[in-house]
């Protein structure tokens, strides 16, 4: 008992832990490595995405409505801001919940922001989207 | 040293805060990739007015293109411009540090460095293209 030779953090937390809780390693919030793998994923989308995006809005410099309409409806543009969209709003919304729990510490508050971040990016995402398919459409 | 109030007994000594240092080119990129973050963040709203403008009709893009043309909305734009390169090479940071590499200070530095003057040189030839065009 008294011989080990790595420090443990913490006895209790040791004790209580079954070897199965050990096995799956996911921690206290059952999510492991979830959050840091999925905002490295987005990042890796969004730095090619992002790239494409600043071509397009290059592309539509200049343009009128009609123009910038049929660049708009082209499907690989369609696609690619729909990858963007979806990567974005997965991204910024894991980036700002690091943001929440980093500087909000009273419960509550940190309950509503972290809903209200979650709700603002599902709404700005599903706006977005929307749009993007309706003008890919050509509605 | 500074130390704290003491609430019973001596005063005891605590860790100097940020305001204590002088600002390093790496604490201060550090705390700007967040603040671009967070920018990005609130600036998607404008993406999604904009996209809906678009497919909304000729006159909803006439009147977001009109705001977007101010001066104040030109404004935003660079601003938004700026935020977006310098995040994008925080990031690229982020993902070289995640292969291990990269942590020494003279590297760390350069990357910091490399982010400013690469940002603003892409925000600026951006701009340019869009105001010469
Ligand atoms: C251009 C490509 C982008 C790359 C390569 C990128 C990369 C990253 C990385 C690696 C992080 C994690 C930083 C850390 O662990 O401390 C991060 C954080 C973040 N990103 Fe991005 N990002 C990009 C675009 C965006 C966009 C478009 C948005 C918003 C719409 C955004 C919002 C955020 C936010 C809010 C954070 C949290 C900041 C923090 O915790 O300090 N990012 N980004």
């Amino acid at each position: 008992m008294s011989t080990t030779l790595r420090p443990t953090p913490s006895p209790n937390h040791a004790q209580i832990r079954t070897a199965l809780a050990r096995v799956r390693g996911l921690g206290s919030a059952k999510e492991g490595t979830d959050h840091f793998w999925r905002q490295r994923v987005t990042a890796v989308a969004n730095l090619f995405l992002v790239i494409f995006a600043v071509c397009l809005v290059l592309r539509l410099v200049g343009t009128d409505y009609a123009e910038a309409r049929a660049v708009l409806a082209s499907p690989l543009v369609t696609v690619a801001l729909a990858m963007l969209i979806v990567s974005g709003v997965i991204h910024m919304r894991l980036g700002m919940q690091t943001v929440i729990e980093d500087y909000i510490h009273s419960e509550g508050a940190k309950v509503v922001a972290l809903m209200a971040n979650t709700f603002f990016a599902i709404a700005i995402g599903a706006t977005c989207i929307l749009a993007v398919l309706k003008l890919g459409f050509g509605g | 040293m500074a130390s704290a109030k003491p609430s019973a007994g001596s005063p005891r000594p605590i860790s100097p805060h940020l305001q204590i240092y002088s600002p390093l080119i790496n604490m201060v990129s550090s705390i700007v990739h967040r603040i671009t973050g967070v920018a990005l963040y609130f600036g998607t709203l404008l993406l999604a007015w904009w996209l809906v403008a678009a497919a909304s009709g000729p006159a909803a893009y006439a009147y977001a293109s009109w705001i977007f043309n101010s001066p104040f909305g030109l404004l935003v734009l660079f601003g938004y411009t700026w935020a977006l390169f310098h995040h994008m090479f925080g990031g690229l940071r982020h993902l070289i540090w995640d292969t291990g590499r990269g942590f020494d200070l003279d590297t760390v530095d350069r990357m910091c460095w490399f982010s400013i003057i690469g940002s603003v040189s892409l925000t600026i030839l951006v701009w340019a293209a869009i105001l010469f065009s």
